[in-house]
């Protein structure tokens, strides 16, 4: 038997995953890194400590786990989208932590560029925001001394955490299309370096990957692996769920959570917030386009409640917090941490919880924080149906938070549409491990890859319209009051 | 009894333990009648009941008392059923992936087995979502699986109801079926609940290897059975699993 393995390097962990040719999984391994928080705002992880974690868990998942050596044949990477690392280009070694997407240092920054928006909107489908990898890069350029100077002479290297993989793992300086597009540094037409949007950021040439399909033999490792697909989490978790097809759309509930939809051969510019970034490139073949709406934060609110407020002890006891009531009791959670993402965009937002009475027990408060994760869905939703003209019929949602059974019913309730668990939850890792096998041959072609999708769970409406509607004008509400708090 | 009345061993009992708790030392048998003022062979006594039922233990070379690993396990035993999902989530996607049949994951609950994750028979067919269902214990797999290794002895609720001609109605066939449960760590249930319907199941263990919870198939008999036998590599893929999710959960 022959399997291909996939490294999905997230927020919080890298784990690596095994899959059989029916798309099943035959091992896991995962290891946490640290999240270092120096100033209210900022967000770090030591690369070098990723990249510790990535060779742990590859080495546990390949050959720890009782598989014959050999029988991987392709290992795919999906990683943390945005997040930047900067490193010496002759010792390999990180010049400074690694600045995760959620970080909001670079807010004056982007307002600064605030001139160039209408440019980024065009070239890169990107809104000006904290959020992606291009003002990182000069945030530390500006800020750490001689290091522009060391990046001009191509002596210092940017990558985002797949070319920081890539390049660990095989020596070579690449990046693949859909990660390059959330630097809003690439043009999405050309899919090549934008000079325009270089300039615009300050950004040198010298020191960017060069950008490649999704789906081709990058390189091996040390022990002839073939590193063989990139794609960012989102990216891959929407290949995972086989949204081959323009209009078939997939949300991922994790750290933070993610709709996109696939739209085909062509770029759709949104008028309501949404993203415009590259699904997938497979090979030779043409990029396969998405929309894209993010919600910052959804499961690390739930960790938030554990490990920042104690209410619980691990993520699923949440749902059995929340199942300890009947309803929100009036109580809300806007968890704008970092401003909020899709469709508002306003980094001046920080979280709120209103409608507090005496009444309000922890059990509500576990409950307004699954509600959302749902009511911030329903707000994406809406937008992606105003953009692609199309109206949501089912949404396919998976990743870590699908184990939560009240979220799902939550979900199906606020979105008045049901909602779809398929067979492989960890459709991020499947997606890479997809796009590493079809670049190796190891599957034939995307109808394989189809074959291998199926329902494991659905979830109806059962809520009463009224009461929908009543708990989305207090919800808006409760929006309305995270906004213009943070003037930093 | 009346309200005011207590049990004068019991009383004891708890005074050892509270003394045991008290720091970090183990304690000799004279220090403990010194403290407690008891005869020695009276605290002996009560000692031996302790260390039988596992709150006590005694050092093997010293002869000193301690507290007893299942007394610090009593607290903390109980395992989130939705921490049990999670967990499991995965392993039970892999099962319904290799069996093509619907996959179940119970616990104990009130005499019966709580459905507490259920994965669609991978055919794209019309299923419903079975999670919160209560299933009665003694025709099922996962019932028979919980009870067999049930930590506290739990009994499945009488009388026992017959839903086909092959369930188990007497307490006996019960308890020769849990004790066949016992040697080959598996059951299975032919046509117990629904006829025409087999399921086979397996029990998951935290890292104590208490029994929290079991995993298994259940589908038509035409495919999961074979001569009147549940198909044995059916029952190798749902052990596969619980095995895995008991790793997990030991980790």
């Amino acid at each position: 038997m022959e399997y291909v393995a996939a490294i999905d390097q997230g927020t919080t962990s890298s784990r690596c995953m095994v899959f059989d040719e029916g798309g099943r999984i035959v091992s896991v391994a995962q290891r946490e890194h640290r999240q270092i928080f120096p100033r209210p705002g900022w967000v770090e992880h030591d690369a070098a400590e990723i990249w510790e974690a990535v060779q742990g868990v590859l080495a546990d998942a390949v050959t720890g786990s009782g598989l014959e050596p050999g029988s991987v044949v392709a290992l795919g990477i999906t990683n943390q989208r945005e997040t930047t690392i900067l490193w010496d280009r002759r010792t390999g070694e990180p010049v400074a932590n690694a600045i995760v997407w959620q970080d909001t240092r670079t807010d004056s920054l982007v307002t600064s560029l605030a001139a160039h928006e209408a440019l980024f909107r065009e070239r890169a489908g990107l809104p000006l925001a904290t959020y992606f990898a291009g003002p990182k890069i000069r945030w530390l350029l500006d800020e750490t001394p001689g290091l522009r100077d060391r990046a001009e002479r191509g002596d210092v290297l940017f990558g985002t955490v797949d070319s920081w993989l890539i390049w660990k793992l095989t020596g070579r300086h690449v990046t693949d299309v859909t990660n390059a597009s959330r630097t809003m540094l690439m043009n999405l037409r050309t899919l090549a370096w934008d000079p325009e949007l270089l300039d615009a950021l300050r950004v040198p040439a010298a020191m960017l990957p060069e950008i490649r399909p999704s789906a081709e033999v990058y390189g091996h490792t040390e022990g002839g692996l073939p590193v063989a697909a990139a794609l960012g989490d989102q990216q891959a978790a929407l290949f995972g769920q086989t949204c081959f097809a323009p209009g078939e759309t997939k949300s991922t509930y994790g750290s933070g959570s993610f709709l996109l939809m696939n739209t085909g051969a062509e770029p759709v510019t949104s008028k309501h917030g949404l993203l415009t970034t590259v699904g997938y490139q497979i090979g030779d073949a043409p990029a396969t386009y998405a929309l894209e709406g993010s919600i910052a934060v959804t499961g690390s609110l739930v960790q938030w409640l554990r490990d920042n407020l104690g209410l619980i002890s691990s993520a699923a006891e949440i749902e059995t917090l929340a199942r300890t009531v009947d309803d929100n009791g009036g109580c809300y959670f806007v968890p704008a941490f970092s401003g909020l993402f899709a469709p508002h965009w306003r980094a001046d937002a920080r979280g709120v919880i209103a409608g507090l009475t005496g009444f309000v027990t922890k059990g509500h408060i576990a409950r307004a924080v699954l509600e959302a994760t749902a009511w911030q869905t329903r707000e994406v939703v809406d937008a992606m149906n105003a953009d692609a003209g199309l109206a949501l019929t089912a949404l396919r949602a998976d990743g870590g938070m699908t184990a939560n059974n009240l979220l799902m019913q939550i979900l199906a309730d606020v979105l008045a549409v049901p909602v779809v668990r398929p067979m492989v939850a960890e459709t991020t890792c499947l997606g890479a491990a997809y796009a590493a096998g079809l670049a190796t041959g190891y599957w034939p072609g995307t109808d394989a890859l189809r074959a291998n999708w199926h329902k494991a769970a659905e979830w109806r409406p059962e809520i009463d319209p009224a009461v929908r509607d009543a708990e989305h004008r207090n919800w808006r509400k409760a929006i309305e009051r995270s906004l213009d708090w943070s003037t930093t | 009894m009346g309200v005011g009345d207590t049990i004068q061993s019991v009383e004891r009992a708890a005074g050892i333990l509270r003394l045991l708790a008290s720091g970090p030392r183990e304690l000799g048998v004279a220090e403990l009648a010194r403290a407690m003022e008891l005869p020695k062979g009276t605290l002996h006594g009560i000692l031996r009941t302790l260390v039988h039922v596992g709150f006590v233990e005694q050092d093997a070379t010293t002869g000193r008392y301690r507290l007893g690993g299942t007394l610090l396990h009593l607290g903390s035993s109980y395992l989130d059923v939705n921490e049990l999902r999670t967990r499991s989530l995965n392993w039970a996607d892999a099962l319904a992936g290799r069996s093509r049949e619907s996959v179940w994951i119970g616990t104990l609950h009130e005499g019966g087995v709580l459905v507490v994750h259920h994965v669609f028979r991978p055919d794209d067919s019309m299923q419903v979502l079975q999670v919160g269902t209560l299933l009665p214990a003694h025709a099922t797999a996962l019932g028979k699986v919980l009870l067999a290794y049930d930590p506290y002895g739990e009994s499945a609720k009488e009388p026992l109801a017959a839903h086909t001609p092959a369930t188990l109605v007497t307490a006996d066939a019960l308890a020769k079926e849990l004790e066949l449960v016992r040697g080959r760590g598996w059951a299975a249930d032919l046509e117990e609940l629904v006829e025409g319907e087999v399921s086979i199941a397996a029990p998951i263990r935290d890292r104590r290897a208490v029994t929290v919870g079991a995993i298994g198939v259940r589908g038509a008999v035409e495919r999961l059975a074979e001569d009147g036998e549940p198909r044995r590599d059916l029952v190798s893929y749902v052990r596969d699993a619980a095995r895995a999710i008991t790793r997990d959960l030991s980790r």
